[in-house]
């Protein structure tokens, strides 16, 4: 049999420190769904979601007494809705291409209501060369459709290693941020909680507000997240007296386990499916839950409270041991992997913030060395537009030099100052308004066009 | 660990806790109750608490692996000490290269 310290061990991750598959994602292919008569486009997508996935949740809940380890979400994520659309738009007015788009997101949000599932990913446009009709209806349509459902997610990919950066997008979508959080004032602007800005944004991403099903992905495949910060944040805490070498080592071991959880689950519900294994997402995600938060395992590695200097080395140290054991752990590795920092949801990040050790600034440093980007981040409600847009191009800047997945979840809350508190309730969490730069970037979001790709993306 | 034979699902029941007497007792008759069949069990103290390790057949069982762990935790409660259970793929996956 296995060892009393393996299995006691095991038994410790998961109920002592909250070892958890924090998502399965199934992605479905809606492209067989266009059709140029709109209702009827309408009706095949409600139908097609349903079907795929109308058993997602009772198998993830079956496979999660089998295995005893908790799925904390099971999700969507469908063809990137501006596809789908193209067709359904052309010629018409802006206003009605956009009333339409919004229909599609009303339909796709009552698809995951009747499976059940919280989130369905892929209200999204990849526009990183520019945009095509569909583009603009959709991107134009976020802020309504995300203000009025309350399950659909939207990513816009507006930067690639390889293309550049469209800087006209990222400006747009300055004003959609703006826009979406003035249409859910009334809850601090959470409607911006559901969207995010991208570059090299991957096809299986299973978080969100980053997933979608790709062009290049299978019919339907099913994406796992995994998690873990409170096993690694015990491993951290109970080695003092280890070098950083012997301490990436002990991460490194834990990300193994803890990533073979997550493709042990992800073959059983992909098999019980009937549909195509994906990806696991190598990453650490926290929630607002006491001892699962990352800034607490940088802490823990000897700073006082995260974002001090050293933090940027303390989660690069992080990242690059959880991507070493976990890529050791599964065969396909995908989704932005890496740990995760978005403020509202991480209580640790938050505390640094409310101590003014963490400044955007720092975490946009931070950004280089792990994943996800800016994440939820609150800002003063009267942040100009070409000031989210630049913070959105420097976001992507860092991805596109670095050949990284990167993303901007920005939440300019109307009516709040900097220092102001937030709460979004849930596993969105609650945060301190963090102050921006008061000095202006406008005239250079203004210049428009695009950023060319940078001499790396001539290799190969 | 004995080999897996043809036709045995097998899973892996942790109990962990402060000793006392009944533990082994009371688990095995909530898994006998259900014809669920022992293959091996290790007890031991580690760190001050009470450790119970068990193969279990279940593949002749009569209730659900969801029911199982319900029944499990209630008799866990009854007991003072927390149990899981758990098939044993998790700890090959978690434990085996």
């Amino acid at each position: 049999m296995f060892s009393k310290d393996e299995v006691v061990e095991t038994f410790e991750m998961i109920h002592l420190n909250k070892l958890n598959i924090r998502t399965v994602t199934l992605g479905i292919n809606l492209l067989d769904c266009v059709d140029r008569d709109y209702d009827a486009m309408k009706s095949r997508i409600y139908s097609k979601v349903t079907t795929v996935a109308e058993h997602l949740l009772d198998e993830a809940k079956d496979v999660e007494y089998r295995y005893g380890i908790p799925i904390v979400n099971k999700r969507l994520s469908v063809t990137p809705v501006a596809l789908l659309l193209e067709s359904a738009v052309a010629g018409l007015t802006a206003e009605e291409a956009v009333s339409r788009a919004i229909g599609i997101a009303e339909t796709l949000n009552r698809a995951a209501e009747k499976v059940g599932v919280d989130y369905l990913g892929g209200y999204g446009a990849i526009v990183q060369k520019g945009w095509t009709g569909g583009d603009i209806a959709l991107i134009n349509s976020i802020p309504k459709a995300l203000s009025s459902t309350e399950r659909v997610c939207s990513c816009v990919n507006i930067a690639e290693s390889r293309a550049g950066i469209n800087v006209d997008a990222a400006l747009k979508m300055g004003e959609v941020i703006h826009e979406t959080a003035e249409l859910t004032r009334s809850r601090s602007g959470v409607g911006c909680a559901k969207l995010g800005v991208y570059v090299n944004s991957p096809p299986d991403t299973p978080f969100m507000p980053g997933a979608y099903h790709g062009v290049g992905e299978a019919e339907a495949t099913l994406n796992v997240g995994i998690s873990g910060p409170g096993v690694i944040r015990v491993i951290v805490e109970k080695s003092d007296d280890l070098d950083f070498r012997a301490l990436a080592e002990k991460i490194k071991r834990a990300s193994f386990k803890i990533t073979r959880v997550g493709e042990l689950i992800g073959r059983e519900v992909a098999k019980r499916l009937n549909v195509k294994f994906g990806i696991v997402d190598l990453s650490l995600a926290p929630t607002p839950a006491e001892g699962e938060s990352i800034a607490n395992i940088i802490e823990a590695m000897g700073i006082e409270y995260c974002g001090a200097p050293g933090s940027t080395a303390a989660i690069a140290l992080l990242t690059d041991a959880v991507k070493k054991g976990g890529s050791m752990a599964t065969s396909f590795v995908g989704g932005m992997s890496g740990a995760f920092i978005p403020v509202s949801e991480d209580s640790g990040m938050v505390e640094a913030a409310e101590k003014g050790a963490l400044s955007i600034e720092k975490l946009e440093a931070m950004t280089s060395v792990c994943s996800v980007g800016l994440d939820m981040v609150t800002i003063p409600g009267d942040t100009s537009v070409e000031t989210i847009a630049a913070i959105i191009l420097d976001e992507m800047a860092i991805g596109m030099i670095n050949n990284k997945p990167l993303g901007v979840r920005i939440i300019p809350v109307p009516g709040k100052k900097a220092g102001d508190h937030v709460d979004f309730g849930g596993l969105l969490g609650s945060s301190v308004v963090m102050p921006v730069s008061r000095f202006s970037s406008a005239r250079f979001v203004r210049r428009g066009g695009q950023i060319p790709s940078p001499i790396r993306s001539l290799t190969g | 660990m004995k080999k897996t034979m043809v036709g045995e699902e097998r899973i892996i029941v942790t109990a962990l806790g402060q000793d006392r007497v009944g533990i082994v007792a009371g688990i095995s008759a909530v898994l006998a109750e259900h014809n669920a069949n022992i293959i091996e069990l290790t007890s031991s103290e580690m760190g001050g608490s009470f450790v119970m390790v068990m193969l279990i057949d279940i593949s002749k069982a009569n209730l659900k692996m969801a029911d199982l762990q319900n029944v499990l935790k209630q008799k866990g409660e009854e007991l003072g000490v927390q149990v899981i259970a758990q098939h044993e793929d998790v700890f090959r996956y978690m434990h085996r290269i």
